[in-house]
């Protein structure tokens, strides 16, 4: 009997043992970025799409959406690798500093267009440093507050933040955050000075805004729109140019009467510098055919969000928009006086 | 009766061959990374999220859940055999247990988590089942303030951790809050004390500190005395636990269940207490107090239940309202929004299979690790007998791989070596590391709440006196103060006539 129960404990450690190397295996092959290869056999190994946030974060959903069909259209295989910290700058950092060709491929939204005015020893430049295969969607932002908040509307919210501007709290998920550029927007737009409040992620945010504890904040739609539906907190506006299917009943800040206040949480494609352009060229080519594939349409809409237009998915518009955003950005943030580190 | 639909409803789904089978190895692989220090549940999680992306979304859930509340489980495990504590919670477990297992009785110490661990999960699951929406309204009552006082009590009551002086251990205290403060602070960007080194910017991660004030501490202690050094464990007395020690434990595992299902609900950072608290309301409430420190059972038991008691609780705020307590949920968040359901309080209605399926799911999952863990326990404590010079060296070279796990660098390595050194010299002056690693867990949340409730309330302090949850708190706070202070001059009069005779 002895024998049997201690042999059984042995085949569980062996059988436990096991599944952890699996494990380790799975975070290990994320790791594997190439060395030196030639642009006309393009793919020849796994292809890195480092995300410089969270796994299962906005931006890592919507990477792992794209990396099925694009490794499709590539002939290849793509793995998606997380590297975190200091808002994205560690990853995008590190893909600067990677070979050219090809291999490890970047991820990153609006962050890559604050980090200048935001950091003071980036390290790397954003329209320097990379070359842009295509932007990838644009996620819509919406302006919340506490349900029993008492401005009906956006134009009575900036009524009232203006006559009440030393009580009202704004909150956000931390220096850098969308919701801090999304906040710092609003401020400018309504020419008005609020007192922010700091969280460490939309989770806490969210849930004082919820517990009433804040008044207001603005954060994507990915994260708002549960709360939203189920009238946890009121919903003033949509920072697009267009409604949000998930959330028919909510004005765009144009209708509403704050047009100033667009802004949405791009995402876009880098690789460093120095890639060939074939290889760009290959790059973009998957982006757009798997920005057309229905399966990501239908997952994007999910996320309140969808693809960008086929002409938006190319190096030039993507060029362009980064080039606008760095402008926009280099000004909200030098005025509000804003500083990571 | 409506309840036993939904647990039928609830069991019906858990219940599918696929979901006991990932919810298996879920709890499994928690196990498994509680047990090694270092790679902790929150990496684990996110490394395994994108695979669950092809599964069910109940069956992505229910495993990830488990990885959860596994991992609570397995940390006991090594800070009792070698008393290296891989999350907070187990730093408290190691007081004891590790205590208990050089007295030759680790199974005991190993079962009493267990057992504890598994009553605390069913009633747990339980009060999940009865009443998580109203829970989860309460604890949205508590803001900045609510939060600056709770943990502010935590902190003062914990001041039983101690072995010596009521001195010593504010000390140990405020130089873990000190601690805490290294890194870029959340409100300014402005970094502090960091002296220019990057890796400081993100703060000194917790396993470091733990790693090095418990694990090689212990090593630099246990090398300075010929006759410990044999092995941890001269002779393993009985395995299980004893007729006297059962009825110990009854006591603890109750009241540590329902402090942790209280505090865990508390999604600003409630779970995080639960151990510490329930080990200082235990030394409280017993009538051996002398023996806390020295291998009590109840300072296993009672921690242990809180903390798996939390561990499950700390999912109400997630699943009834969609607001994640902790970097675990945040990840599962992502989970719920990858298989095209929107986290919020919407989803009890509309994903009832969902819902009371996970919950379900947890108590087997309770059940499973029960089935898991006693019977190695005989297992791990034979490994005790490994003669200590073979054994002191896998430690360290376990702890350096798992601490290097935490982001591949160098930096945490020294760190642990550095805490190490620290934690030896303060042993030598009489301070212990656990209150000083509860001032490094607590103090940031200290200061975050403090600040933040005072930025709200524009700098007016009165908020944490006219907020009457707060109030509430703090006027416990000043009680406690006054009763840690008192009979601790009383007490060590009478210690001085003990060792008199």
């Amino acid at each position: 009997m002895r024998t049997t129960s201690r042999c059984r404990a042995a085949a569980r450690m062996i059988a436990a043992i096991g599944v952890f190397s699996l494990v380790a295996a799975c975070a290990g092959n994320g790791g594997t970025t190439g060395g030196g290869a030639t642009s006309g056999g393009y793919p020849d190994q796994n292809i890195t799409f480092v995300v410089p946030f969270s796994a299962g974060g906005p931006t890592d959903t919507v990477t792992r959406m794209l990396a099925e069909p694009m490794a499709a259209k590539l002939g290849g295989k793509v793995v998606v690798q997380n590297v975190e910290g200091a808002g994205g700058t560690v990853g995008a950092g590190e893909v600067a500093r990677a070979d050219p060709d090809g291999y490890t491929v970047l991820m990153h939204h609006i962050g890559m267009s604050t980090a200048p005015a935001l950091y003071q020893n980036l390290g790397y430049k954003p329209l320097e440093d990379f070359e842009m295969v295509g932007l990838v969607t644009e996620v819509p932002m919406t302006v919340v507050a506490r349900k029993d908040f008492a401005p009906a509307t956006l134009k009575d919210l900036v009524t009232h933040v203006k006559a009440n501007a030393d009580k009202v709290t704004l909150a956000n998920a931390g220096i850098g955050a969308a919701s801090h550029l999304c906040g710092l927007l609003f401020q400018s737009a309504a020419g008005v000075k609020l007192q922010e409040v700091p969280y460490e992620g939309t989770g806490p945010a969210l849930t004082d805004l919820v517990g009433g504890q804040v008044d207001f904040m603005c954060d994507q739609t990915t994260n708002t729109s549960g709360q939203i539906s189920a009238g946890e907190v009121k919903a003033y506006a949509v920072t697009t140019p267009e409604r949000v299917k998930s959330l028919p009943d909510v004005p765009t800040t144009a209708e509403a009467g704050l047009p100033q206040l667009q802004v949405s949480v791009w995402h876009g494609l880098y690789v460093p510098k120095g890639t060939p352009q074939e290889v760009v060229q290959k790059l973009s080519e998957a982006l757009k055919t798997a920005l057309a594939d229905q399966k990501v349409i239908d997952q994007m809409a999910k996320l309140g969000t969808a693809p960008v237009t086929a002409e938006n998915a190319t190096p030039q518009a993507h060029r362009a928009k980064l080039e606008e955003q760095l402008g926009t950005w280099a000004k909200v943030i030098a005025d509000a006086g804003v500083k990571a580190s | 009766m409506e309840l036993l639909d939904n647990l039928a409803l609830g069991f019906s789904t858990a219940l599918l061959v696929q979901n006991v089978l990932y919810c298996f190895v879920g709890v499994l692989l928690g196990t498994l990374v509680g047990v090694l220090p270092g790679i902790g549940p929150t990496a684990t999680v996110a490394m395994l999220l994108p695979i669950t992306f092809s599964f069910e979304p109940v069956t992505a859930l229910i495993m990830l859940a488990g990885i959860y509340y596994g991992a609570q489980y397995g940390g006991s495990t090594t800070a009792i055999l070698i008393n290296l504590p891989g999350e907070s919670s187990a730093a408290v477990t190691a007081l004891d247990g590790h205590e208990m297992a050089r007295q030759g009785r680790a199974g005991a110490a190993l079962a009493a988590a267990a057992i504890g661990s598994f009553i605390a999960g069913t009633v747990a699951t339980v009060a999940l089942a009865v009443a998580a929406p109203p829970l989860a309204r309460v604890a949205l009552q508590f803001g900045p303030a609510e939060y600056f006082s709770l943990v502010l009590l935590g902190l003062i009551v914990s001041i039983a951790l101690a072995r010596g002086t009521a001195l010593k251990a504010l000390a140990m205290i405020a130089l873990g809050v000190l601690l805490g403060t290294i890194g870029q602070d959340l409100y300014t960007g402005t970094p502090r004390f960091v002296f220019d080194q990057r890796e400081l910017y993100g703060g000194i991660d917790f396993v470091s500190v733990a790693v090095g004030m418990f694990g090689v501490a212990e090593i630099l202690r246990n090398l300075e005395n010929e006759q410990t050094r044999t092995a941890i464990v001269g002779k393993v007395k009985n395995l299980w636990p004893t007729r006297e020690d059962r009825r110990r434990m009854v006591g603890p595992i109750l009241r540590g269940t329902g402090l942790g299902a209280a505090l865990g609900v508390l999604p600003g950072g409630g779970h995080v207490l639960a151990s510490f608290t329930s080990y200082a309301v235990e030394k409280r409430v017993s009538k051996r107090r002398q023996e806390f420190g020295h291998g009590a059972i109840e300072g296993v038991a009672g921690p242990e239940s809180a903390n798996n008691a939390a561990a499950q609780t700390s999912f109400v705020p997630l699943l009834t309202l969609g607001l994640p307590a902790h970097p675990v949920m945040a990840l599962m968040v992502g989970a719920f929004i990858v298989h095209g359901i929107t986290p919020g309080p919407n989803v009890i209605t509309d994903e009832p299979a969902l819902f009371w399926g996970l919950i379900a799911s947890m108590w087997i999952g309770n059940v499973l690790l029960v089935l898991l863990n006693l019977p190695l326990i005989g297992l791990w404590v034979r490994m005790l007998r490994i003669p200590y010079q073979v054994l002191f060296p896998m430690i360290i070279l376990f702890a350096a791989i798992g601490t290097y796990s935490l982001g591949f660098n160098a930096f945490d390595v020294y760190a642990i070596a550095f805490f190490g050194i620290l934690g030896y010299i303060l042993i030598k002056c009489g301070c212990e590391p656990a209150p000083l690693l509860l001032g490094f867990v607590l103090g940031p949340l200290l200061e975050e709440n403090l600040r933040r409730a005072l930025i709200i309330s524009r700098g007016d302090a009165s908020v944490f006196l006219t907020r009457p949850i707060s109030a509430v708190l703090l006027a416990l706070t000043v009680a406690a103060l006054v009763v840690a202070v008192l009979p601790a001059i009383r007490r060590r009069r009478e210690v001085v006539f003990t060792e008199d005779d």
